[in-house]
């Protein structure tokens, strides 16, 4: 059966008529062409489909849309700064050489951010558990978790959100 | 040595921080300013901001949505029938494709294509696509997938090469193959018996590998278009060969080459898994011929994993021998691989196996008895590492063993017998440069594994292992010897600078590799280059990622294809500075005299003349491997399958694994890596690093935990990242790296050496070393999972007090 729903995405409303089994991931990827979220897996273990939703890091393949009428998403998109600036964690990924082939990083750079948007300071070991769902094949974590960090202490420093 | 730091030298001109001794600086060739500077990738923003475009983030207008029926009651099977009138009539679904009108078999080495798109008569491996249907969205498509109907006759299912080859007699998975052996090669070197006999220390092992998969995160995606009003198709996918593809294309199809086009988008990593051409690309061309109209065929993970090539399970025998004064005078070699269902690269990692014995030790007598088994499991095919892991692991834990034999350090045996620049194997492979000593040095010294070694607590272990890799294959697989890798470079006033060429960036970085070594063959900056790539209609050919082969391949080209657009700036800079144009350098956007710095013009300049006068600079540059015969290098015999393994140049590498073992859990932890690699001169030093700590991780979940399960029936039980499982963040070791980092190779362009799968070389065998280091026991068998742990030890107390009573 198709409804039509409201989502708030990136700061945006959009109406959209959807079924009651469609997923969050592909309502974004394919009506929306939201395509920074991606797909990996469809069964929740890999977390390249993470984004955020009231805040939380959500795996979308395994969210209904529906279910997130009256909640705040923000995708991969939704981090643009003004005049298309990297947002700091973007920027430290850039320049840590934390992507590879890049297919995690939308979902990396989601989960870091839903950390550091509850806890600014987090140590190493936080920082590995907010990514511990998120698998990335190409890095062996290690500039993934360093520019976490120097995210974290340049956000700290500009007080950016 | 030399001990300047590329990282320091940014830019070089009017900076004295890097002087080689004995060499002016005006003519040091290894002054470089472009290449061995830490840049991020071209594509990293876009990647970080969600806006690279990946194959299943593209639609096109009209596109149809495909799908693969496929064959989930059995590994091994006749296919009775197939009827697909119910999906055809099916309201949204525009057609159905079966086997049989595809028939042209495709596969990556010509003389053993056989696989087609869909099974025909019969299916080899559970999970085989057997009908495909394009259909207005996915469930349309997936609905269609379950109004087709497929009759079988079970066959019993193959599933380990030595069953395999017993009941040839009774069951056959190619007819081509009546014995189910897919391939199979001996190759002697020297006299091995003879040597064995004068040999003090003899030791045979056997060995077994598991089956992992490459684990890219970005699942295979193919979207084609077919133009029915000139013939012309255009297919993206997610490939890392896309002349390969290309080629293989023209004949399932029967399109022409030149009627075909092959665009790659960025691809979700590859790891060798995307090194050939896949069912999905196939499939969603012929659809679109068919309806039309676009379509494209994305795979589910489950289908990943079921159309896997990973790597092939080896069950390996080895027997080295070593001399009174501790050299290794022999090495003797088994392995039955398992093939799994199709031929793929069989024969390729076949052969790579045995040449991989030869290296990084000097060893006068080899041979190697090979085979590749067919089964009824996933194809086995290319893997990061492919061929060397497997031999790796025999090797180098037997040399940690034997060094216990004859009491000394197994770091003393490997620097003993460790490869030098120059040297020439037994099967006429010829290592020009190696840091091979010195990777193993510098580990060992960073790492204080001598002090370690033999001296940490039970449970606590720390275990050495070297490794090497080839930078690129010297033969084609196409058996014709055109140059491997063409670059078109352009300059001109409107574009500045282009660099064409179809290499594929899967995600190890050539895209940037090739600017940077662009940027510096021009004397321009990396960031003023346009690279045009991954298009086999706006570039020019290139073999392929795999084999490590684009730093040596592209470098070699671009250098070539730099020249005569340098020349031609060279005479308009001479004519205007008053100089001879081959005493003017061009660095850093400048044209100089090498002996008075004063007479300097502008680069940009120097291109605003050419453009006005002489209009675009081109220049082409070609990449041709030198060529080896496959010989025994004594008695100049030919040797089957001797020109596989051969390569312009090789990685070598040390890594010192420190573990911890819980005896309770049977759970090893790999706590510590220390790294040496050799790759020549790191062209990209952050990105470099970044290979070798990816690759790390990588194989350490191939030697603890990662393997495909294929139940008794055949059926695959972990075909999901749930159920099949890599290392995450909290597995990571701490990683010190120390890469070599004023290594050159002086035959490689710029330097460069391969490092994408180097690395990944050393990783079993030290894990398996410190494993026996912590516990006393030794694992001949990866993964060594917990059970194996909890089992060994049980075993060895239980023998202890068998012994003690
Ligand atoms: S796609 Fe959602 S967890 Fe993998
Ligand atoms: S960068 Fe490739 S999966 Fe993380």
């Amino acid at each position: 059966m198709k409804q039509q729903i409201s989502l708030d995405i990136n700061g945006r409303v959009y109406d959209l008529v959807i079924s009651h089994r469609d997923l969050l991931v592909d309502v974004l990827r394919k009506k929306l062409g939201l395509t920074g979220t991606k797909k990996g897996c469809g069964n929740g273990d890999c977390a390249a489909c993470t984004v955020q939703v009231d805040g939380e890091p959500t795996l979308s393949c395994l969210t209904l849309a529906i279910s997130c009428q009256g909640k705040k998403i923000i995708t991969v998109e939704g981090l643009a700064q003004p005049g298309g600036a990297l947002h700091p964690i973007q920027e430290a990924f850039v320049n840590q050489g934390a992507i590879q082939c890049g297919y995690c990083t939308p979902g990396m750079v989601m989960s870091a951010k839903a950390l550091l948007d509850k806890n600014p300071k987090p140590t190493l070991e936080e920082i590995k558990l907010a990514i511990s769902g998120n698998l990335c094949r190409c890095t062996g974590y290690k500039r993934i978790i360093e520019a976490i960090e120097i995210a974290a202490a340049t956000m700290s420093a500009q007080e950016v959100k | 040595m030399q001990t300047w730091d590329k990282r320091e030298t940014e830019v070089t001109e009017g900076k004295s921080s890097y002087v080689r001794e004995g060499v002016p600086s005006y003519l040091d060739e290894r002054r470089h300013s472009q290449v061995g500077r830490s840049v991020p990738k071209v594509d990293a923003a876009a990647k970080v901001r969600g806006e690279a475009v990946y194959a299943d983030d593209m639609t096109l207008p009209n596109m149809l949505y495909g799908k693969i029926k496929r064959c989930k009651e059995y590994a091994h099977a006749k296919i009775k029938k197939i009827d697909c009138s119910k999906a055809l009539a099916l309201p949204g679904v525009f057609a159905v494709l079966t086997g049989d009108e595809a028939p042209n078999k495709w596969g990556i080495v010509p003389h053993s294509c056989n696989e087609t798109v869909l099974a025909i008569d019969k299916v080899r491996f559970y999970g085989e696509g057997v009908a495909a249907v394009a259909a207005i969205d996915e469930e349309t498509a997936e609905a269609a997938l379950d109004l087709i109907e497929v009759e079988y006759e079970p066959l019993p299912a193959l599933l380990d090469p030595f069953e395999s080859m017993a009941r040839a007699n009774e069951v056959v998975i190619h007819e081509t193959n009546p014995d189910n052996i897919a391939f199979h090669g001996n190759q002697i070197y020297g006299d091995v018996d003879k040597a064995f006999a004068e040999c003090e220390y003899v030791l045979e092992r056997e060995f077994k590998t598991g089956m992992p998969q490459h684990g890219f995160i970005e699942p295979q995606s193919a979207l084609a278009s077919f133009d029915p009003h000139n013939g012309r198709l255009h297919l993206w996918s997610s490939n890392q060969v896309p002349h390969y593809l290309h080629r293989q294309l023209s004949i399932v199809t029967e399109i022409p080459m030149s009627k075909i086009r092959v665009t790659i988008p960025t691809v979700g990593g590859g790891f060798g898994g995307k090194g050939e051409a896949c069912p999905n690309e196939f499939a969603a061309c012929i659809l679109s011929r068919k309806t039309g109209r676009p379509v494209k065929i994305t795979y589910e993970r489950s289908e990943v994993f079921f159309t896997s090539k990973g790597r092939h399970p080896c069950h390996m025998k080895m027997k080295i021998g070593i001399d009174k004064d501790g050299y290794i005078q022999a090495v003797d070699f088994d392995n039955t691989m398992d093939k799994g269902a199709y031929a793929s690269w069989g024969v390729v990692v076949m052969f790579y196996t045995g040449s991989m014995v030869h290296l990084p030790y000097k060893i006068p007598n080899v041979r190697s008895y090979l085979r590749n088994v067919y089964t009824n499991k996933p194809s086995s095919g290319a893997l990061r590492g492919l061929g060397g892991v497997q031999p790796r692991l025999a090797m180098e834990v037997m040399l940690d063993e034997m060094a216990e034999m004859m009491g000394i350090s197994p770091y003393e045996l490997k620097m003993k017998n460790a490869v030098v620049s120059g040297y020439t194997a037994a099967n006429n492979m010829y290592v020009p440069h190696t840091e091979y000593k010195r990777c193993l040095e510098t580990a060992v010294e960073k790492s204080s594994y001598l002090e370690k070694h033999g001296k940490l607590p039970f449970g606590k272990g720390i275990g050495l292992a070297g490794g090497n890799y080839i930078s690129g294959t010297a033969y084609t697989l196409y058996q014709n010897y055109k140059p491997h890798t063409t670059v078109v470079l352009r300059v001109d006033t409107e574009g500045g600078v282009t660099v064409q060429c179809a290499c594929t960036d899967i995600g190890q970085g050539v895209d940037t590799v090739i600017a940077q070594f662009t940027a510096e063959a021009l004397g321009v900056y990396f960031e003023d280059v346009h690279v045009v790539v991954r298009d086999t209609e706006t570039a020019t050919f290139d073999l392929g990622t795999f084999a490590s082969r684009l730093t040596y391949a592209t470098g070699t080209a671009v250098k070539a294809a730099a020249e005569p657009i340098n020349q031609k700036l060279k005479e308009i800079a001479g004519q205007k500075l008053g100089c001879r144009a081959d005493q003017l350098i061009i660095k850093d956007h400048k044209i100089y005299s090498m002996y008075e710095t004063k007479k300097t013009m502008s680069w940009d300049e120097a291109v605003d003349i050419a453009t006005s006068t002489v209009g675009t600079l081109v220049g082409v540059g070609h990449f041709s491997p030198p060529r080896r015969k496959g010989i025994d290098i004594v008695t100049g015999n030919r040797i089957q399958g001797g020109n596989i393994g051969h390569s312009p140049t090789f990685g070598f590498s040390c890594q010192i694994h420190e573990v911890e073992v819980d005896v309770e859990t049977g759970r090893i932890r790999v706590k510590k890596v220390t790294e040496a690699g050799d790759m020549g001169t790191p062209v990209n030093p952050m990105a470099a690093d970044g290979q070798v700590e990816g690759s790390i991780v990588y194989n350490m979940g191939a030697a603890l935990y990662e393997d495909q399960v294929i139940g008794a029936d055949g059926r695959h039980l972990n075909p999901n990242f749930h159920d099949y499982k890599m290392p995450t963040s909290m597995e990571m070791p701490d990683m010190f790296i120390n890469t070599l980092k004023d290594s050159y190779d002086p035959t490689a362009p710029f330097g460069a050496k391969e490092t994408g799968e180097g690395a990944v070389q050393p990783t079993f065998p030290a894990i398996t070393n410190a494993v026996y280091d912590a516990i006393g026991i030794r694992f001949y068998q990866v993964p060594i999972t917990p059970e194996m742990v909890l089992r060994a030890l049980k075993e060895k107390k239980e023998k202890e007090a068998g012994c003690g009573a």
